[in-house]
């Protein structure tokens, strides 16, 4: 089974030379879909692995698929297929989507191996790819704006995930100093090694500090609305639904790491303030909204605040939470870019108040737009009700009250400004100069069924306890040092 | 070698660093930014060569030879091939020059203050220089703010990255191979994708002022 390890890699590059070849064109638009389904296979298959024996799968020492390691693996794959397959007509361009097709197999190579990676150094490596492979594609539309998004993505990604690497090089250190440099997850997280604790508290909040830059959380989450929104909806989706959870598993790797050493008030600190200042952010820039991919942006804010408060909680009820909200809100992000790039290609702007009326005049987009949109805003029986719940009721009785009071206040504000929006967006009255016998569109614009597919998922998964959850338990179990 | 001749070198090859650094804020053309960055770039495969001479490791001198060709020779290339495309190579900064070297005098001393409790007060000559490497990231960051022009910013992400390596190899003598090749290629391509960008921005916007970009904000 260890051979699973190596698919989503050489699937990614296989996919990328495909896409670069000029001659078969007809494969080029199938290339995401296919890594995406090479790496969702393999995610359920070292799943399957890591659940049945509990001992890792390990090769050459580099790789590793542990418990959530697969998890993140499936994660990817489920998000990627939903974002790819959904946004399949969005990649007809100038090019015939070579470069497009060719970046977005990258992309997903490299967050496959920065989940895989079992060395600290090489999971960076791959994490400061996924910036590389997504540069071009955020400034994929070749506009001012597009430009603009781009150069900031770049430079605070690149600045951000340096920072990263100075908290490595450090903890590097600190390892060499007790007698067995590594970088391997495997042995710092077994907590054996005498590591000099001042050292290791600089390298786990410098470390945390630069992966959270890449996670989205506030303060350093500026690059993201323009990012999110310049870019095109199946990239949007991508790198909301799972490149920010793929960030925030190194964040959950490091705290794990600083947990074992120095005990859990550091990482804890640092992850409810950055938890609750996104909230805050996201809050005051929801409510006076106007464009609904920045929306959606400050939503993916949003999430990733309440994710880090959860893993600022822990204990076995957050941090399952956390990862099941990693899922849910993957899937339903992904979705709702998906629609937002249909919607702006029939509308032709993203600005909020010039749609309007969407179900009435536009049914084949509002539907799932507005499903989508009430899985986002946490109602059951969608997934995101039950991990936001997780998330308070394990904040709430860790000890962590007023943070939790805090959190839900801004979390009803953040609830009441998107509902709005929606409202507007799915039911407001449309302008009296189009509504003049404009013929109703019932066309989805792009396949169905991914849209389906995703949404159902998140609105079951909730209640499947097995295989999903004894999973999810397992990776738990790994970021808390056992097994 | 002697423990003084190492203790020397060391201090010679960090004291460059530092000094480049230092240069690097107070200069405000972009041709003497890139050629100090070179500077810069050797004084670093300098003291990495030094460890590993002192260390007796080939993979170390390796490593220097690595560092030396990229940092010294390859993005200094690849920087000023963009640079000398315009005629106009003058940055503009935020600030001026004397409060620009006052800030870095400052960042240098917060450095020292910031890395005392790690080190203690010990006198190997690699611990005592470990300051000057937070320093130097610092001071990339210093640029990263001030500047307006993208090249410039270019040249802030290098120092700080340079800083970056030097805790490395100071600390930890480096991290393992493998990384260190992975993290040289995601500079080079991040240095790549960014001089694209700029010649983008030369296209659309006439000019590479990072205060043009203000277009999108809620």
């Amino acid at each position: 089974m260890a051979a699973f390890l190596f698919v989503p890699l050489v699937a990614a590059l296989v996919g990328a030379a495909i896409s670069s070849f000029n001659q078969p064109a007809a494969f080029r638009r199938f290339t995401g879909i296919g890594t995406s389904i090479a790496i969702l296979v393999s995610g359920i298959a070292l799943s399957a692995v890591a659940l049945a024996s509990h001992v890792e799968s390990s090769v050459t020492g580099l790789l590793r698929a542990d418990a959530l390691s697969s998890y993140m693996l499936c994660v990817i794959g489920a998000v990627a297929l939903t974002a790819t397959w959904g946004g399949i007509r969005g990649s007809g361009t100038a090019d015939g989507g070579r470069v497009y097709n060719a970046l977005i197999c990258a992309f997903l190579g490299a967050m496959s191996l920065a989940v895989l990676a079992d060395n600290l150094g090489i999971m960076w490596v791959a994490i400061e790819l996924t910036t590389i492979a997504t540069a071009f594609l955020v400034g994929h539309a070749r506009t001012g704006r597009a430009l603009e998004a781009a150069w900031k993505y770049v430079i605070l990604g690149s600045v951000g995930v340096a920072i990263a690497f100075l908290g490595i090089v450090l903890l590097y250190a600190a390892t060499r100093e007790s007698g067995s440099p590594t970088l391997s997850w495997l042995e710092l997280d077994q907590g054996h090694l005498a590591l000099n604790p001042a050292l290791v508290k600089a390298a786990a909040a410098l470390a945390v500090l630069g992966f959270a830059t890449k996670a989205g959380l506030a303060p350093m989450h500026s690059w993201l609305p323009d990012a999110h929104s310049q870019a095109p909806a199946p990239v949007s989706g991508l790198m909301s639904g799972v490149l920010l959870a793929v960030a925030f598993y190194a964040v959950l790797r490091i705290q794990s790491i600083a947990d074992a050493v120095l005990g859990p008030d550091l990482m804890r600190g640092m992850l409810a303030v950055g938890g609750l200042l996104s909230l805050a952010v996201a809050a005051a820039l929801l409510v006076g909204q106007r464009d609904y991919k920045r929306m959606l942006a400050y939503s993916s804010v949003e999430h990733m605040g309440l994710m880090a408060l959860g893993a600022a909680a822990g204990g076995v009820l957050g941090l399952t939470a956390v990862l099941l909200h990693i899922l849910g809100h993957g899937l339903t992000k992904s979705s709702l870019f998906v629609v937002s790039g249909r919607i702006q290609g029939a509308e032709g702007t993203t600005t909020i108040s010039n749609v309007r009326g969407l179900l009435a005049r536009r049914p084949g987009l509002g539907v799932p737009f507005l499903i989508a949109m009430v899985a986002l805003l946490g109602l059951p029986p969608f997934s995101l009700f039950f991990s936001e719940v997780g998330i308070l009721i394990a904040a709430w009785t860790r000890g962590m009250g007023w943070v939790t009071a805090i959190a839900l206040v801004l979390l009803l504000v953040v609830f009441a400004a998107l509902a709005r929006l929606t409202a507007r967006l799915a039911f407001g009255a449309p302008e009296e100069s189009e509504s003049v016998d404009s013929p109703v569109d019932r066309s989805s614009h792009g396949p169905r069924t991914p849209l389906i597919i995703a949404l159902s998922v998140t609105a079951v998964i909730a209640f499947v306890a097995v295989p999903l959850g004894s999973l999810l338990l397992s990776a738990v179990a790994v970021l808390s040092g056992g097994s | 070698m002697s423990d003084n001749l190492y203790a020397q070198l060391i201090s010679l090859t960090a004291g460059t660093l530092l000094l480049t650094a230092a240069l690097i804020v107070w200069r405000r053309s972009l041709r003497a930014s890139v050629r100090l960055l070179a500077i810069q770039g050797i004084a670093l495969a300098g003291l990495v060569a030094v460890l590993g001479w002192h260390e007796r490791t080939i993979e170390l001198v390796l490593v220097s030879l690595l560092v030396l060709g990229l940092k010294a020779v390859l993005l200094p290339l690849v920087l000023s091939r963009n640079v000398l495309n315009h005629d106009d190579d003058r940055e503009v900064p935020r600030l001026n020059p004397t409060a620009s070297l006052i800030f870095a005098a400052l960042l240098t001393m917060l450095a020292y203050i910031v890395c005392r409790p790690w080190m203690g007060d010990t006198d190997d000559p690699t611990s005592r220089a470990v300051p000057i490497g937070i320093a130097l990231v610092l001071i990339g960051f210093l640029l990263l703010i001030t500047r307006r022009r993208a090249a410039s910013q270019l040249i802030g992400f290098l120092v700080l990255d340079n800083g970056i390596a030097t805790v490395a190899f100071l600390t930890a003598t480096g991290v393992p191979l493998i990384v260190e090749l992975g993290a040289s290629l995601d500079v080079l391509l991040v240095v790549l994708i960014l001089q694209v960008l700029t010649g983008r921005m030369q296209v659309k916007f006439g000019g590479t002022d990072l205060d043009d970009l203000t277009e999108l904000k809620d």
